[in-house]
């Protein structure tokens, strides 16, 4: 063993950047106001204030970006910032006074102040074709293309009845913990796994045939070599066989491209958390601008904002009017797609006479 | 690798999407581009899947530094001919400090060393929270590591190990956290740190710490061991701060009460009255009032096991299997627990299982048995419906002889 080389020494710990007014009041703050869009004050029982301006970002960050935040930590808050779970930043500010010149010059940089409170907060989302093999679908692309159409309600330029959370995964190993989000953006394949050449040399067979959770993938010998075929009619596309062996490659530029899914959450407020609902299962991948999925989420969005009572989550809202209104506010086609037929699937059955006519 | 013979753009479409009023990550790459080549060429791969709507990024081969069986994520590209200067692109995730709080010191030192020895580019941050370096070469690896550590970072997970813990913002900036989200997800990732570098479990592993049952982590949703705060003594209540919630519009009877899912709030005008038998924690008055009302004082939190993505048998949600525990240093009680279920599940779990999914295949019943937890009613919404129960003994005959005559033997002294 190398005595020099420094191993098993975990993060840094986090108290040592800490703000010094976050030290003294660990622990102790009394309330929170949300002064204007991105920004909220939260007052502690000792009286103090401290000021967070929480602005968008696109994630993926060269370091000449990070240096910029770091400029204006410095410049207005003794040179702290932390960042939030869905990608945003934050400053975190104990003079008032400094509030509009950092949204000034962050709106400067490009970057939006919003996200705190009913808004629509940034996207949480995955690598993509910038970084990932197993992408159905870009992810800072589409990512970009939605938030160019929806900043009003993250800036807070448009009200909104509650909380929407959106979040992007570009297939279904869902990096980005889509399952559970207003919206969903999930890249999607279609087309099963095309078996390579040489497969035996590169994957282990039983490992392959284990993989597939509905029992499609068996062996077989192609022209006197092991490998295995696939049974196209079991296959639900859902790469794990390719997660575990290279050789059998899923993306298809004329099969894969992007679902929506709608209604889940994770908070507790008023109603348990639950995993988001099929909305539209195939939308073409259409670079740069992905129009169809923009104009898609911007209709599901308008619908819940035009209907929603206050506080309510998407989820909560489809609810209480119904899936078929849902479906005929949105103009959402509704497709054999959309009825579930994997395992215990008739427990999303309409099970009751229950109807709105 | 330029495209552009000297007339036009090389990435068109790409440039499509720094219009617009959102940051653009292609800017980000951008701005790189000028002094790395890396970055160059990345664009120009990107707008290749642009144009022919498909990825050019190939599984990763195992790279690593050495004694880590995590924490670098090998990539290369389909293309190495045409971009040499990512045929390598390997992925660096670094543990991020808990809350994800930095200095601009320790900002700028994490860029110097980017800068050095990779792209530039960066993910801040991945979905599990790590600092995400994206993007450097086979030879990178170790010296990355090396300037890394030498400044007290370290790299978090991947693999079939414990991934990186992640908290909310909790007692720092938060007057819901119910316990010290930050301080608890420190000390775990510390206390794990060799479950965490080195992969010996059937799959990943998770925690996320969240202060309340706002979740603002996803935990329940995204983490196998689901820590969220809550208490169980009374919502303290401010009667004067009530009522200037009132008075300022805020309809309480509708929109306070009638959103209550257990009904055990009543509003009459004057004062605010809460069954907090009755109350489930679920954060949705305190949310709407925060200067009226707050959590009460005797705080810990509920611990649920179980969430994953879709991956291999489908997606879950954590379910309920300790409805309340402390949770103060050394934090024995939550440590203790966790080593029982990996036990169990390295045990018995099989090549990329995961705990929700092991607790369904041998049955909850069996799992609770196996880590020694007894079963409540707090982990189920509802008793089963099925009458298919898998009883595992039977008594035969010459049991009830048996039995009796043991029972006659006890009666005589
Ligand atoms: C003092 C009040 C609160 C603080 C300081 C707080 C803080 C945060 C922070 C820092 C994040 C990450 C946000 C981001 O990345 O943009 C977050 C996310 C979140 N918060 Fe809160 N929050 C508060 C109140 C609430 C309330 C009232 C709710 C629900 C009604 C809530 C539900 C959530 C949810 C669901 C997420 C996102 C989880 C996800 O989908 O990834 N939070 N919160
Ligand atoms: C019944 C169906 C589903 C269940 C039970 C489910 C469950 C889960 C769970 C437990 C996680 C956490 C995963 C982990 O950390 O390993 C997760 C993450 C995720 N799910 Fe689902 N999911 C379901 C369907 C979906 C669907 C349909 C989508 C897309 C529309 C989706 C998108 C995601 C994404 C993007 C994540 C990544 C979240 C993150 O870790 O940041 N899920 N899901
Ligand atoms: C080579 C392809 C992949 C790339 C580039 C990739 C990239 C990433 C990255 C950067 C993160 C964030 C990590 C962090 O913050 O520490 C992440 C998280 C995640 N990855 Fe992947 N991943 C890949 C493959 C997979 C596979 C095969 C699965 C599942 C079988 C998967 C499931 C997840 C999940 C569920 C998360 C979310 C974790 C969370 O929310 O806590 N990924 N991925
Ligand atoms: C907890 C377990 C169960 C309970 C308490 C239960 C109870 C009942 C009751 C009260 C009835 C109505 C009897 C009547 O007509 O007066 C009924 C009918 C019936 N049950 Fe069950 N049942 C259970 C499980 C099952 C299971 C597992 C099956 C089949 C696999 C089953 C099949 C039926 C059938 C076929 C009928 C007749 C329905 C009809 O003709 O309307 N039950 N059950
Ligand atoms: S969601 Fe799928 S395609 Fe996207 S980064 Fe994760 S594994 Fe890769
Ligand atoms: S994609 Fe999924 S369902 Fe299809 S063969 Fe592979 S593992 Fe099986
Ligand atoms: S989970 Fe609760 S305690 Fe943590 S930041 Fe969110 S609201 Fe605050
Ligand atoms: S926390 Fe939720 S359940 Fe409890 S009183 Fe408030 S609204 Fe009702």
């Amino acid at each position: 063993m190398d005595t020099q080389r420094r191993t098993d020494i975990g993060p840094p710990d986090f108290r040592r950047f800490l703000p010094p007014i976050i030290k003294e009041n660990y622990g102790k703050w009394k309330y929170h106001e949300i002064l204007k869009p991105g920004v909220m004050v939260h007052v502690a029982e000792s009286g103090d204030k401290l000021f967070t301006v929480r602005a968008g970002s696109p994630r993926l960050l060269g370091t000449k970006r990070i240096r910029k935040y770091a400029e204006l930590a410095d410049k207005y808050c003794g040179g702290h910032l932390r960042f939030t779970s869905r990608h945003n930043v934050e400053f975190l500010l104990t003079d008032e006074k400094n509030i509009d010149p950092i949204i000034a010059d962050l709106a400067e940089l490009g970057h939006p102040v919003g996200g705190i409170g009913p808004a629509i907060s940034s996207i949480v989302h995955t690598q993509g074709w910038v970084h990932c093999h197993s992408a159905a679908t870009d992810a800072s692309g589409v990512v970009k293309a939605v938030m160019d159409d929806l900043h009003e309600y993250f800036d807070g330029t448009t009200k909104i009845p509650g909380k929407l959370r959106i979040a992007l995964a570009c297939c279904l190993n869902m990096c980005g913990a889509v399952h559970c989000s207003d919206i969903s953006i999930l890249g999607v394949h279609r087309r099963p796994p095309r078996v390579q050449q040489g497969l035996a040399k590169v994957c282990e067979i039983p490992n392959v045939i284990a993989a597939c959770p509905t029992a499609a993938i068996r062996p077989a010998s192609v022209e006197g070599t092991p490998s295995v075929e696939i049974d196209e009619s079991l296959c639900m596309f859902c790469a794990n066989c390719f997660s575990v062996c290279p050789a059998l490659p899923m993306a298809d530029a004329l099969n894969d491209g992007v679902s929506l899914w709608v209604g889940g959450k994770v908070s507790n407020a008023r109603h348990e958390p639950m995993f988001s609902k099929l909305a539209v299962p195939f939308i073409e991948n259409d670079p740069p601008r992905w129009t169809e999925v923009v104009q898609n989420v911007r209709k599901i969005v308008e619908v819940w904002v035009d209907g929603a009572r206050p506080h309510e989550r998407m989820g909560e809202f489809i609810e209480r009017i119904g899936w078929p209104k849902f479906f005929k506010l949105t103009g959402i086609e509704f497709q054999k797609e959309h009825i579930d037929d994997y395992r215990y699937a008739g427990l999303t059955f309409h099970r009751s006479a229950w109807v709105r006519h | 690798m330029s495209e552009t013979n000297g007339k036009g753009s090389a990435t068109p479409m790409l440039d499509e999407l720094e219009k617009g009023e959102w940051p653009s990550f292609v800017t980000q790459i951008k701005e790189m581009a000028a002094e790395k080549e890396q970055c160059q060429q990345l664009l120009e791969l990107l707008e290749r899947s642009y144009r022919e709507k498909i990825g050019h990024w190939k599984h990763g081969g195992i790279v690593g530094v050495h004694g880590y069986g995590g924490g670098v994520i090998g990539r290369y590209n389909d293309l190495p001919e045409e971009f040499p200067a990512i045929a390598h692109f390997h992925t660096l995730r670094v543990n991020m400090p808990s809350g994800w709080f930095y200095t601009s010191d320790v900002l700028r030192k994490i860029c110097d060393i980017w800068d050095e020895h990779g792209s530039g580019l960066t993910n801040m941050h991945g979905s599990t929270g790590d600092i995400i370096l994206l993007g450097t070469t086979t030879d990178e690896l170790e010296p990355t590591f090396k300037a890394l550590t030498e400044n007290d970072f370290d790299l978090g997970g991947s693999g079939s190990d414990v991934r990186t813990p992640s908290a909310c913002v909790g007692p720092a900036r938060c007057e819901w956290a119910c316990y010290d989200t930050l301080d608890l997800c420190n000390d775990l990732t510390q206390t794990f740190q060799d479950e965490l570098h080195r992969p010996a479990f059937p799959y990943k592993f998770k925690f996320k710490c969240s202060g309340c049952p706002n979740d603002c982590v996803a935990s329940i949703a995204r983490s196998d061991m689901s820590i969220i705060g809550t208490w169980r003594d009374d919502i303290r209540i401010d009667q004067d701060a009530v009522r200037e919630y009132a008075e300022n519009g805020v309809n309480i009877e509708r929109d306070i009460c009638g959103n209550c899912p257990t009904k055990c709030m009543e509003w009459d005008g004057h004062d605010l009255e809460i069954d907090n038998g009755n109350c489930v924690k679920c954060m949705h008055c305190i949310n709407a009032m925060p200067k009226a009302l707050r959590p009460g004082v005797d705080t810990g939190a509920t611990i649920l096991l179980g969430a994953k993505a879709p991956i291999v048998q489908g997606a879950q949600l954590s379910s309920v299997i300790v409805p309340f525990m402390k949770l103060e240093p050394p934090y024995d009680e939550i440590k203790d627990l966790a080593e029982r279920i990996w036990d169990f599940w390295s045990e018995n779990g099989k090549n990329r299982e995961r705990v929700g999914e092991i607790m369904q295949r041998v049955g909850m019943g069996n799992f609770l048995e196996a880590i020694g937890v007894d079963p409540i009613p707090e982990m189920i919404a509802y008793p089963r419906e099925n009458p298919y129960v898998f009883y595992e003994e039977y008594y035969e005959e010459e049991d009830e002889e048996a039995e009796q005559e043991e029972e006659e033997g006890a009666a005589v002294p």
